[in-house]
């Protein structure tokens, strides 16, 4: 059958062309062809479609407006507002949520953006960290987020990520859970079937933080997976563990040139 | 596990051929070909509760699989349908596909209803019990023994 024939299937290494060549991934099993990669949206219903597409409906843009408020307003010890770094963030932050996780020297591994927006708040204003799901992290994310609406995702060519790259693919095909399923056994294998009354997408991170209709509230990545993780009867990291972060650089790696689309809305 | 069934079963597989199981907590089972031909129990189960165990989100059945069940809306679609099962199978094939179905198809997306070790990261409240439990696999399987129209 369809299922086993392509999970049985290794392939030979192979390299990427896509504006990324530096990074080379040996893939477990057939990945969706990258011409058949459709974002989340593509399979919404049409009243959830309109209510994304239309910014004054869209739930999202609450938040994206407390976070563009959190921009402009001066916090911590030192006084200062994420504008007085980085200016108008319409210019400053295009962009950068497509390129995100970022290898950081300094802490010496990968940081998604949400650490990112901490590391700020903590460095350059002296400020206490956010927590996760907080109502300002996630306003702060949907808001940087929504600056880089439309633009292809575009993993960095750092081989410093590479290492954390393959590990976020290794956990995706790993099976997991009393259920004993792996990531890519739904998304990648059976994507567009229904799992009882839920379409299942294919997997693609470039929405978030969105809106999900189930949960009444915006919400980050980490949550989603989590839901996931939890789904299959397995024991979910704790919010900003190193697990996610892997996750992630290799979700926006299998996702690459779909475009950014936060704050997203999903069932 | 008490030491005399494990010599029995030792004693059988010789026989047939095939290989017994028990892990942990879980009843010993003997696997003739594709099939677990003695019930779990020593008993026969009930249809009726089989049927309310499969249509029970919490068991997870329809997640994947579609079936008779015309009062349930949501029914998955990632695998065959259960209507007729009982007419491609008998009870000790069906037995095993509930218990680990994985023994007849490595890569299969089915998960093993009856098993509890070579699994990763199960969450605490999961961990060491199987998604089933003996009685249930055999009520289970009695009602999935009576879907015999195709
Ligand atoms: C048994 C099937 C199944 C497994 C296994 C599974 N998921 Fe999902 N996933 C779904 C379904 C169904 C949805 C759609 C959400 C919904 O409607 O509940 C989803 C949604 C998602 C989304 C959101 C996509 C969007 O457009 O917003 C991401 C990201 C995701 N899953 C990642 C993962 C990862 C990573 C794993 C493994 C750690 C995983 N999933 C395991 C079924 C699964
Ligand atoms: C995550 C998906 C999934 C879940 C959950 C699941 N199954 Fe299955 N099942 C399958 C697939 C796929 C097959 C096809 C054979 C294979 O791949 O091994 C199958 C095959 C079967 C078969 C043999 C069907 C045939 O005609 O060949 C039976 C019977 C069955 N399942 C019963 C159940 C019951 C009862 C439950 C719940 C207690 C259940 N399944 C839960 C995916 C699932």
């Amino acid at each position: 059958m369809i299922v086993n024939s392509k999970r049985t299937q290794w392939l030979a290494p192979v390299a990427v062309m896509l504006g990324f060549a530096a990074i080379e991934v040996i893939s477990a099993h057939a990945e969706i062809p990258l011409g058949e990669r459709r974002s989340g949206y593509a399979d919404l219903a049409p009243d959830t479609k309109a209510m994304q597409d239309d910014d004054t409906a869209n739930p999202g843009m609450l938040w994206v407006q407390d976070g563009e408020a959190l921009w402009n307003a001066k916090s911590g010890a030192a006084n200062r507002a994420c504008a007085d770094c980085h200016n108008d963030a319409r210019t400053t932050m295009t962009g950068v949520a497509a390129r995100y996780p970022a290898f950081n020297s300094k802490l010496g591994r990968p940081i998604d953006l949400e650490q990112r927006i901490n590391l700020c708040r903590v460095e350059r204003q002296q400020a206490s960290a956010f927590a996760y799901e907080s109502k300002e992290l996630l306003s702060l994310s949907a808001f940087i987020g929504k600056q880089s609406r439309g633009e292809p995702i575009a993993p960095p060519t750092d081989e410093r990520l590479r290492p954390f790259l393959e590990a976020g693919l290794e956990q995706f095909n790993r099976r997991q859970g009393q259920l004993n399923l792996s990531c890519g056994q739904c998304h990648d294998d059976n994507w567009g079937k229904r799992l009882a009354g839920s379409l299942i997408p294919q997997a693609h991170p470039n929405g978030y933080p969105l809106y999900r209709l189930e949960w009444q509230a915006v919400g980050s990545l980490q949550r989603r997976l989590r839901n996931c993780i939890v789904g299959m009867r397995a024991e979910p990291y704790d919010y900003g563990a190193p697990e996610y972060v892997s996750l992630e650089i290799y979700l926006m790696w299998r996702a690459r040139g779909l475009p950014i689309e936060t704050p997203a809305v999903r069932p | 596990m008490n030491v005399r069934r494990c010599a029995l079963l030792v004693l059988l597989c010789a026989a047939t051929g095939t290989v017994a199981s028990g892990q942990g907590s879980l009843r010993p089972y003997v696997i003739v070909d594709d099939a677990i031909p003695a019930s779990l129990t020593g008993t026969r189960g009930d249809p009726g509760r089989g049927r309310a165990i499969v249509v029970a989100r919490q068991n997870t059945c329809l997640l994947c699989h579609s079936g008779p069940f015309p009062e349930e809306r949501f029914q998955g679609n990632l695998s065959p349908s259960l209507k007729g099962t009982g007419a491609r199978w008998n009870e000790g094939q069906l037995r095993l596909r509930l218990v680990d179905a994985s023994r007849l198809n490595a890569h299969t997306i089915m998960p093993s209803y009856y098993r509890v070790e070579g699994l990763n990261r199960v969450a605490p409240a999961w961990r060491g019990k199987p998604i089933l439990s003996a009685e249930q696999i055999e009520d289970v399987v009695a009602y999935l023994a009576t879907l015999r129209d195709e």
